[in-house]
């Protein structure tokens, strides 16, 4: 528990195995993400991202190690989903996740920071303040045109946006984004990567993805997994030139 | 401005037609069967009154059905548990206004308790004879079952077809308990032969018309509940759970508090609509526990269009008229059948239900009537474009 104290770490991962029926799908994984930052986490299939991902909002408990957030004030192991969601941690999964038989704007105003007990949402009423918020933020995520259709009925990436926009919506201070270019276009693709550069100046990031451009065009400081544990860290260079990383991930 | 914004929210067209016209029928029933002449081809017969009372309290049930299933996605098997426990605790006040009238005379024991050769009134029949005590019965029976029931299952995050399967164990199990005599609920024969409601001789003519009216009452208020419910940010909470569980956890809500939240209100409800249809019908017993009630009570719904109110009461009225109809004639052997094949036709053919297809429909037509106002405009920029 001294650790506690002494991380400057948004997010301290140390020594984090979890295996599902012997399984190993986390091996003694360690890294941290400093306040602000971007970084990229690349790897094969099964390397453990989407379950370190579960680690952290709670989805999934370690079998070991430790997992602390905000410069070591919150034993992230110790909470459920609804608690980290409500200590800052907005996570977008893998498939885009909305809820399809709402509108956007709802969707949007569902994700919003506010009051989310029973009694709460059972007496809310419309404000001036939160159309507001709700504007900005259709304006950052590009869906200001579709406002009032319904989530199900968008486009892919448009659902993914949306996703993105509703983690937003969270005021969240840390970002887990689980392949967000994921079907998208050339053009989307690159949006997205200046969407999550923009988010960045004010929020920490975390990406998963496969798409090397994306990576790339990113420009941050990438983690590779490999069989649950880092296998290389450093700018993008630096790990695409890892021999290992060439081996098991990028193929020659 | 706030207000006004609140009616409005609280009653959209549909919503504002269907308390008009059960407000019609609320007036239209006893006036047609106290004022007008039974010779007249107008006069309705005291037998439709009861009938109709019945169907109302099963549109209530309905509507607690379709709030839970419609809008959160819990599908309950066992709703009619609900129902039947606050029918008991009519039954149980109806019971001890019998007094001495009963077949053995005893002034406190009801009837089956003499019978027993009980000699004093257990402990939970206490406070019974006095009626706002069990009008609370009423809603706080069901409502704490739904209580502990959903505070475990949901906390367990038992969802989907597991939760519809332990929905249908509680109710049998509570229909084998009820069905003992040592359980003092009257056994199989459960609770009859009532005299008085209020003072007032529930086999008459204008009680009946009574019950009715105060069945529409309750009806009415138990749909402005539920629209309450579904038209507030709660409701749509609701819907979010219902088709993105994870999603609105991930967000931060506290899925299990608001299912819990609103099982128990529906619970309460079908309570309610449970005291109501006792008196009509005259007799409540261990059979209203059955599964096969339970189901039904998801077809109505099913038929009527889940997820929209208006046609889960549609769809009870509907459903039970015809089973009044069918079980009476030459028919009445294959029933079952027929409402089996009615649950399959719907759910191949018309997925959302009678209301839920028309409201699909509408929609569609203002979409595509939005869409060629789009095209319109666009004509009209096209020549000055080209000029």
């Amino acid at each position: 528990m001294t650790e506690k104290a002494t991380t400057s770490a948004l997010l301290y991962l140390d020594g984090i195995s979890v295996s599902f029926d012997g399984f190993k799908a986390l091996n003694e994984l360690s890294f941290v993400i400093e306040p602000g930052e971007m970084r990229a986490i690349i790897g094969p299939n099964g390397a453990g991202k989407t379950t370190m991902m579960d680690v952290v909002t709670g989805k999934t408990r370690p079998d070991e190690g430790d997992v602390f957030f905000a410069q070591g004030a919150y034993d992230l192991s110790k909470l459920d989903e609804t608690e980290i969601a409500g200590l800052g941690i907005g996570r977008k999964f893998q498939k885009p996740t909305v809820f399809e038989m709402h509108t956007v704007e709802d969707n949007l105003l569902l994700a919003l920071k506010n009051d989310r007990r029973v009694g709460a949402t059972l007496l809310w009423t419309d404000s001036a303040e939160q159309d507001d918020r709700i504007d900005a933020l259709l304006d950052m995520i590009r869906l200001g045109g579709v406002r009032s259709r319904i989530a199900g009925s968008l486009s892919h990436g448009q659902k993914q946006w949306l996703e993105i926009g509703m983690l937003l919506a969270q005021e969240p201070q840390l970002l887990l984004v689980d392949e967000p270019v994921a079907g998208m276009t050339d053009a989307e693709t690159h949006q997205t990567a200046e969407l999550l550069k923009d988010i960045n100046r004010t929020r920490t990031v975390v990406v998963v993805e496969h798409d090397m451009t994306f990576v790339r065009e990113l420009g941050v400081k990438v983690t590779c997994l490999h069989e649950g544990a880092v296998l290389a860290e450093g700018t993008i260079d630096q790990v695409s030139a890892n021999e290992r990383v060439v081996e098991v991930y990028l193929g020659r | 401005m706030s207000n006004a914004f609140r009616l409005t929210r609280l009653l959209d067209r549909g919503a504002a037609i269907f308390l008009v016209l059960l407000g019609a029928f609320a007036i239209a029933m006893p006036a047609l069967n106290l004022l007008v002449p039974a010779s007249s081809p107008l006069h309705v017969s005291t037998y439709l009154v009861a009938l109709f009372g019945k169907y109302i309290c099963y549109a209530i049930l309905a509507l607690s059905i379709d709030l839970i299933w419609g809008y959160a996605g819990i599908l309950s098997l066992g709703h009619g548990a609900f129902f039947a426990l606050g029918g008991y605790a009519m039954g149980m006040y109806l019971m001890r206004q019998i007094g001495a009238r009963g077949v053995y005379a005893n002034p406190v024991l009801p009837d089956f308790m003499v019978f027993l050769n009980w000699h004093a009134l257990p402990v939970y029949w206490y406070g019974f004879d006095w009626f706002p005590y069990a009008a609370l019965m009423v809603v706080l029976a069901p409502g704490a079952l739904a209580y502990v029931f959903g505070w475990f299952a949901f906390r367990s995050r038992v969802t989907g077809v597991y939760l519809s399967i332990i929905t249908q164990a509680m109710t049998f199990a509570l229909m084998l308990g009820f069905f003992r005599n040592n359980f003092g609920f009257g056994g199989n024969n459960g609770l009859t032969d009532f005299k008085d409601i209020l003072g007032f001789n529930v086999q008459a003519e204008t009680t009946r018309n009574a019950l009715l009216v105060c069945s529409c009452i309750a009806l009415a208020l138990a749909f402005l509940v539920c629209r309450f419910i579904v038209t507030s940010k709660f409701g749509k909470v609701l819907v979010a759970i219902r088709d993105a569980e994870s999603r609105a956890r991930f967000l931060g809500y506290r899925v299990e508090s608001y299912k819990l939240f609103v099982f128990v209100v529906s619970a309460c409800m079908a309570g309610i609509a449970g005291a109501l249809y006792v008196p009509q019908v005259g007799i409540i017993n261990p059979g209203e526990f059955a599964p096969g009630n339970s189901i039904e009570a998801v077809i109505w719904v099913a038929v009527g269009g889940r997820g929209t109110l208006t046609g889960a009461v549609l769809g009870a009225i509907l459903v039970n008229y015809a089973k009044t109809y069918f079980t009476s004639g030459i028919l009445a052997p294959y029933w079952l059948f027929m409402l089996g094949a009615l649950f399959i036709g719907v759910t191949l053919l018309l997925p959302r239900g009678i209301v839920g297809s028309i409201k699909y429909g509408l929609d569609r037509r203002a979409d595509t009537r939005a869409a060629a106002l789009e095209e319109d405009t666009r004509d009209d920029v096209a020549p000055v474009a080209a000029e």
